[in-house]
């Protein structure tokens, strides 16, 4: 397995305030890799870091390299609209647009210029397969997406993220604000498209980084404390911080 | 101590009782209003039928030979805010989109009120703008433009109306949730894409009802139109020429010394009565539609 992402002393911050220090970190493809820790310890800004999210917050910038498939993503060698076409990204709250469930997936499509509807309609249908949503709404691919339950609204937002076919989705803690059987639905189907995709799941629920993730990191105040095989961190952590935390000390 | 709670107790229900009054004042007003319009353009279709009202051609209220065909007043209304939109719609939208998509918070602090200036102008102004100054202009590049016409008033109106689009297009916008750009631009979309496929649309509703308080605000403009646009009631669409709208007409009669009661007089309140349709309509309108936006989003 090669390395997908590697980290090199990335400091981030948001004008003078340090919101990541010195993180080190390599990620390898088609592998899920959890991000764990309190509130505002950095594992978002982490994660926004990796498809350029954070260049929307006029004050962030950040110091040191991330390189994605060996190549510094802030290097100016990659177009920010390129390293999104590689880098999907699913968010907290379910954000579809206030458009149909067919025209919520194939947005990522038409902006690139698509036009042909066999191909669309292909995609859609592909798409909302991986995301197992197709049974839920294939015979009303028409209406509007806002009708749907909060966990089918995050399942679309994930069939349209696979519907531009990225190899890497960041997941931003995508099940904070489901209920536990739409959580269980999209735990297996991360699993399921892991084959596929290489996952950064952001995550306060840590059964879900247990259940889901291959590796696991934990980040305490902007620092990665820890960082390692998902089993070894949750049954042999290193460092007492993650001890006290995974065992619920704090946090 | 009783004794004063009783007193501010007294106190409070006089303060409660003056409000009650303040806003039953401006309710009675209202009301005023509507009765005496109802009832004088009563009196007037107990000499004009309504089916020459509508159908007739002229409007000559004022000659020997009297016709009332209020068509030809609102061709000039709808003439001058054709004109008026063709021009505000598109500046406004793309004030707004700019506005709320590529400015900086601090461009957006100062540029908005200063926009908001233009709506501050008094219309006579704007009036004696487009008569001495734009009229002028224009008849370099049209020397057939006469010296009252839609045109140039119609110009006028719509930078009037700019920022009232400009600027609820941009609280609309505005308002749209930060998710929604983000998720697009995770998609992968350009900065103009996030602004016309999800932001544009997403406030289609707040948009529209912009467009139609401009549109309803285009209608009802005076001054503009009574100073530059002529007072030629023409059922015509040609810009080039003389025409009266429906309120600069308004204006032509009360200005005048029409004595009560008669014909010339009622034709105020009739104009007025279908005016005042119009623009109540275009009003609800746009309140439905902004209560539909608020509902999608709050």
């Amino acid at each position: 397995m090669s390395d997908e992402f590697q980290i090199k002393n990335l400091n981030a911050f948001y004008g003078s305030k340090q919101a990541l220090k010195n993180i080190n970190l390599d990620i390898s493809e088609k592998t899920i890799t959890a991000l764990i820790g309190p509130s505002g310890c950095g594992k978002s800004t982490f994660i926004r870091c990796l498809n350029r999210m954070n260049d929307l917050v006029k004050s962030f910038h950040l110091e040191g390299d991330i390189l994605y498939q060996g190549t510094d993503l802030y290097s100016g060698k990659w177009d920010v609209i390129d390293i999104r076409d590689k880098i999907g990204m699913v968010f907290q709250k379910p954000n579809p647009f206030p458009k149909s469930i067919r025209e919520n997936i194939t947005f990522g499509l038409k902006i690139r210029g698509m036009k042909d509807r066999n191909i669309l309609e292909h995609i859609t249908e592909q798409s909302l397969k991986k995301a197992a949503i197709w049974d839920e709404v294939k015979d009303r691919l028409n209406d509007h997406a806002l009708s749907l339950s909060g966990g089918q609204q995050q399942r679309l937002c994930i069939a349209r993220t696979l519907a531009v076919q990225p190899q890497v989705i960041l997941f931003d803690e995508p099940c904070s604000a489901l209920d536990p059987i739409s959580t269980a639905k999209i735990e297996e189907l991360m699993l399921e498209i892991k084959k596929d995709f290489t996952i950064i799941i952001v995550t306060h629920n840590m059964q879900q980084a247990a259940r889901v993730s291959d590796q696991s990191g934990f980040f305490l105040l902007g620092e990665l404390i820890e960082m390692g095989k998902t089993q070894d961190i949750f049954t042999n952590p290193h460092d007492k911080r993650t001890e006290d935390y995974i065992t619920g000390r704090f946090g | 101590m009783i004794l004063l709670r009783s007193r501010s107790l007294v106190r409070e229900k006089c303060v409660e009782g003056a409000l009650f009054l303040s806003a039953l004042l401006s309710i009675f007003t209202t009301l005023g209003i509507i009765s005496i319009l109802i009832f004088e353009t009563y009196e007037f279709f107990k000499k004009v039928s309504i089916f020459d009202f509508l159908t007739d051609r002229q409007w000559t209220p004022m000659f020997v030979d009297k016709h009332f065909g209020i068509l030809s007043l609102f061709a000039g209304t709808f003439l001058t805010t054709l004109i008026a939109m063709v021009v505000a719609i598109p500046i406004g939208l793309i004030c707004a989109v700019f506005l709320s998509e590529y400015a900086s918070n601090r461009m957006r602090t100062y540029v908005k009120p200063i926009l908001e200036i233009l709506a501050a102008v008094p219309t006579v102004v704007y009036g004696y703008f487009a008569l001495l100054f734009v009229t002028p202009l224009l008849q370099k590049l049209i020397p057939d433009l006469a010296g009252f016409n839609a045109l140039s008033p119609g110009i006028v109106m719509g930078i009037m109306i700019i920022p009232i689009i400009s600027s609820l297009s941009e609280d609309a916008m505005h308002a749209v949730p930060m998710s929604l750009r983000e998720g697009a631009y995770a998609l992968g979309a350009t900065r103009l894409q996030v602004a016309l496929r999800v932001v544009l649309p997403a406030a289609l509703s707040g948009i529209t009802a912009s467009l139609i308080l401009g549109i309803s605000r285009a209608i009802g403009e005076t001054m503009i139109v009574a100073v530059a646009a002529g007072q030629q009631p023409r059922l015509t669409l040609n810009p080039l020429v003389p025409i009266e709208t429906v309120t600069a007409y308004i204006v032509q009669v009360s200005l005048g010394d029409t004595p009560a009661g008669t014909i010339e007089y009622q034709t105020i309140f009739a104009t007025g009565m279908s005016l005042f349709g119009v623009t109540f309509l275009l009003n609800i309108l746009s309140y439905k539609l902004k209560k539909k936006f608020r509902e999608a989003y709050e």
